[in-house]
């Protein structure tokens, strides 16, 4: 295991990229549901303004 | 005619409920892949001959840089037909698309910048591949800043869609940079038709990121689609009936 994490003597370059690459995986997902969710509550919001008299 | 389901298709509130059907169906088998593929990339895969483990860099920074410019395609394309054909979906899936393909041209930035400096020795080089990539970064951001700086939305999307297509011209001088001028960067991993240059089990966990990456790509698609759609159709008849998926 500790070899594996060790990467032959590449760890601090591997491992930082795996790293950056998952947050940017992550970044998009909750990024663009933050966006939709967002808008969605808009779209409603002022649905529900319009349907008011 | 047969072009009605091409037009239903592109109808936002059709469009809106595919989209929204279609994510999962994209999204979970992406994370499948590039689970599998990182497990056989950084576990099963043996270390390369000439760069040890520093090589399994490749496995994440290859499918970035895949995505940068398959992305980039993609927003061109759907650019061009929202412009020659005026389907406000295209404009919105290039609009999109945009900061997927921004945040994987950084992460390509990145990734290679880090494998660079064990191998290279340095971590930047102003080199053809390196700096076309740069370039290719500075496209999205000229294309997104454009978008938000003009108020009319068809105003912005025809400008934002003029300068995507002018920029498609960078795609070919990244792909071909490796070959057409002396640079540091390798040449390229598996586009060698018939012939890729890697073993086999060093090989498939690539092609599984690659296919992963391509399609969380349109799942996140998608979902900013959705969003997208939602926003430029707020005063459309079908959002007031309040029956939002």
């Amino acid at each position: 295991m500790s070899s594996f994490l060790y990467m032959g003597g590449y760890a601090a370059y591997v491992w930082p990229s795996i790293g950056l690459t998952l947050a940017v995986l992550a970044w998009n997902v909750l990024a663009a549901r933050r966006a939709h969710v967002r808008a969605r509550s808009h779209a409603l919001a002022r649905a529900a303004r319009k349907a008011a008299p | 005619m047969t072009w009605t389901w091409f037009h239903k298709l592109a109808s936002p509130p059709h469009a809106y409920r595919i989209a929204g059907r279609l994510a999962p169906w994209f999204g979970w088998p992406a994370a499948v892949l590039v689970a599998a593929g990182l497990y056989g990339g950084l576990v099963l895969a043996p270390p390369d001959y000439q760069q040890g483990d520093g090589f399994r860099i490749v496995y994440v920074h290859a499918p970035s840089a895949w995505l940068s410019m398959m992305v980039y395609a993609t927003m061109a394309i759907a650019a061009a037909i929202g412009l020659v054909w005026r389907i406000k979906l295209a404009h919105a899936v290039a609009a999109a698309s945009a900061p997927i393909g921004a945040s994987f041209t950084a992460l390509a930035l990145a990734t290679g910048s880090i494998w660079g400096k064990p191998m290279w020795g340095t971590w930047w080089v102003w080199d053809a591949r390196l700096t076309s990539e740069l370039l290719l970064l500075f496209l999205y951001a000229g294309v997104m800043a454009l978008r938000s700086s003009i108020d009319d939305r068809d105003r912005a999307d025809r400008a934002a869609a003029v300068l995507a297509i002018v920029g498609v011209v960078n795609l070919p001088i990244i792909h071909y940079s490796v070959y057409w001028w002396n640079t540091l960067h390798q040449g390229s991993t598996i586009t060698k038709i018939g012939k890729p240059s890697m073993a086999g089990d060093m090989l498939w966990p690539l092609l599984a990121m690659l296919l992963g990456f391509t399609l969380y790509y349109a799942a996140v698609l998608c979902v900013r689609l959705r969003a997208e759609v939602l926003v430029r159709e707020r005063d459309a008849s079908w959002l007031r009936t309040g029956s939002l998926g």
